[in-house]
């Protein structure tokens, strides 16, 4: 590792201060390497033998079989279809509120702070626990949220939402978007307050109402940070099983089971090779979705200066 | 700003905003309410918004029934010291990555991206054979090492975001002055960036304190079980004791609460800050 300049390139080092700079590095390189790289590639190899805590006592090299088995196991292609209706359902919502609120949040108001700190509280609790806490709320007997429904007249009988499969996977997407809003409207808020006020008042001047201020202002302006924070929260959301394990365990019948969440259970049933997998096409299915969905975004972003630069 | 909001308008953002703060505080309350009611109430009908009779009952009856004293125990340890350690060496990563100019710096900022687009756990399997073989399964240290090495790559990403607003004029004159490199890294520049390494401190700290995977596959005994294991053991179980689980829900979310009032602030500018520059 050799060290040339510094960031203002006013200086130039002698190897003594690379050396320096290398051993800054070595810790967190060592960590990372060890406890995530060498698995990560142990894990890939695993894909590819027959690896059962089970029974260890052949761990050949099986090729593709691994795959071969997930794609014909209907409960596997059952939790890919999860996967995209949990991934959907959660992210729509989730940006549409997200951006509302951080739209309200724009302007000072009072208590604007204190605000901010409870809405983006949830955030600090795992996902596990909000999934605890939802399976209490949705219980069918004893939840509040059937209470306060029938309260309300929205519905005449008791719903039991974990138990019925038609329910259970509105039930998780609810939790969900209720735990992720936040993170947009942390996002999306942070973006705003970097768009200057001149240009508000520019269209205001041009008299522009409200929905075409946010649709020639404001929206092209965070362009870059919408799309981000979307690309962010596909993955996350996906690899984001936690929730789940703690509201349904993937019942009832694993018709909340995602794919990443079947692959924890096949983990913790010992069968390594098959779980590895399942995460090594996780993670294919994920860069394949980012590279064409990075390529999607990319040519406008390209175009707005160009634009801004001829008038 | 030069247009005025429309009182319809207000009215509509003021009732929006007070109707997201109400959703959002709801269930939080409920478990809270729940935990505090007599294990006798919990399931009465009609439900109980307000409890008749607080009671403390269902904190007592987990205490008795589990050994949920350990747990927190052993969660305060492993969180504590594995949210120290990662932020000591995020700090020295944090500072090379921020201030200097090197050939394989891409490669090293492109593999901690790529830790936090892989979920960790798809090595889980690999994971417990490795720690097998270095004889750390079972054990509440070997837990905290994983735990630094999976909070090292966004620690360091909000670190460095922190270091780029601190002038890099500050540490060169304490160099100039005859400080080595790390002194004048943690005389000169850590006194400075005190909030910044406190709110990753705590993001470090609330991550271990949360996380599941991990400690439910690399620990097995019950005396070396966090708390996230124990709620995992509890919902296991085919009938759930709400009043104790709701006690226990509280009981894990308190610390992260208290600590996130403090630090949300930092947390999400140097989130946000580190996340913009790259």
């Amino acid at each position: 590792m050799a060290a040339t300049k510094s960031v203002s390139g006013r200086k130039h080092f002698t190897g003594r201060t690379g050396l320096v700079l290398f051993a800054f590095m070595l810790p967190a390189l060592v960590f990372v390497g060890l406890f995530t790289f060498y698995p990560l590639l142990q894990g890939v190899q695993m894909a590819f033998r027959n690896y059962n805590l089970n029974d260890l006592s052949d761990t050949s090299w099986v090729g593709l079989k691994n795959f071969q088995t997930l794609l014909g196991d209907e409960m596997f292609r059952g939790t890919v279809w999860n996967s995209i209706v949990w991934v959907v359902g959660s992210l729509v919502p989730q940006f549409l509120i997200g951006f509302t609120m951080a739209l309200w949040l724009r302007r000072k108001f009072r208590f604007r702070g204190t605000y901010q700190a409870l809405v983006f509280f949830p955030w600090a609790v795992s996902g596990f626990l909000i999934g605890i806490l939802f399976r209490w709320m949705f219980n069918g007997e004893f939840g509040v949220v059937n209470d306060l429904l029938m309260k309300t007249h929205l519905i005449d009988t008791p719903v039991p939402w974990l138990a019925d499969a038609r329910y259970a996977m509105i039930a998780v997407i609810v939790a969900n978007v209720w735990y992720g809003v936040t993170f947009f409207a942390i996002m999306i808020l942070a973006a705003l307050q970097s768009v200057p006020d001149e240009l508000y008042e520019a269209s205001a001047i041009d008299g522009a109402g409200k929905v075409r201020t946010l649709f020639s202002i404001t929206i092209p302006s965070i362009r870059t940070t919408l799309a981000l924070t979307v690309l962010l929260r596909v993955i996350w959301i996906f690899n984001s099983p936690e929730l789940i394990f703690g509201m349904t365990g993937g019942g009832p019948a694993n018709e909340t089971h995602i794919v990443t969440s079947y692959m924890i259970q096949v983990t913790q049933e010992g069968d390594y090779g098959r779980a590895s997998a399942m995460g090594l096409m996780v993670v294919f299915v994920l860069m394949v979705f980012a590279v064409f969905y990075l390529m999607a975004i990319r040519p406008r972003e390209v175009k707005r200066p160009r634009k801004v630069a001829a008038a | 700003m030069i247009r005025h909001e429309s009182i319809a308008g207000r009215i509509v953002k003021y009732a929006g905003l007070g109707l997201c703060l109400l959703i959002t505080v709801f269930p939080l309350y409920w478990i809270l309410v729940t935990s505090f009611k007599d294990p006798g109430t919990i399931f009465a009908y009609p439900l109980r918004y307000w409890p008749e009779k607080w009671s403390l009952d269902n904190y007592t009856g987990l205490f008795e029934q589990s050994n949920f004293a350990v747990y927190l125990g052993n969660s305060l340890i492993v969180s504590t010291v594995a949210a120290a350690l990662a932020t000591v060496v995020s700090l020295l990563s944090a500072y090379v990555l921020a201030r200097f100019e090197f050939r394989s710096k891409g490669a090293v900022m492109g593999a901690f991206l790529v830790t936090q687009m892989i979920p960790g756990f798809i090595a889980l399997g690999a994971l417990y054979v490795l720690m097998t073989r270095m004889y750390l399964v079972d054990s509440r240290w070997g837990l905290m090492l994983v735990y630094v090495a999976v909070s090292i790559p966004l620690c360091t990403v909000m670190l460095r975001g922190f270091f780029e607003n601190v002038p890099a004029s500050l540490e060169e004159a304490a160099m100039v002055d005859g400080c080595s490199r790390l002194s004048a890294l943690f005389r000169v520049l850590v006194p400075v960036m005190t909030p910044g390494i406190a709110a990753s401190y705590i993001f470090n700290f609330v991550n271990c304190w949360n996380e599941l995977f991990l400690s439910v596959t690399l620990l097995n005994s019950d005396s070396n079980k966090t708390v996230p294991a124990a709620l995992n053991g509890f919902i296991s179980s085919y009938n759930i004791d709400w009043g104790s689980m709701s006690a226990a829900a509280v009981l894990s979310i308190l610390p992260t609460m208290v600590l996130f009032a403090f630090a949300s602030r930092y947390i999400v500018e140097g989130l946000t800050s580190g996340a913009v520059k790259e």
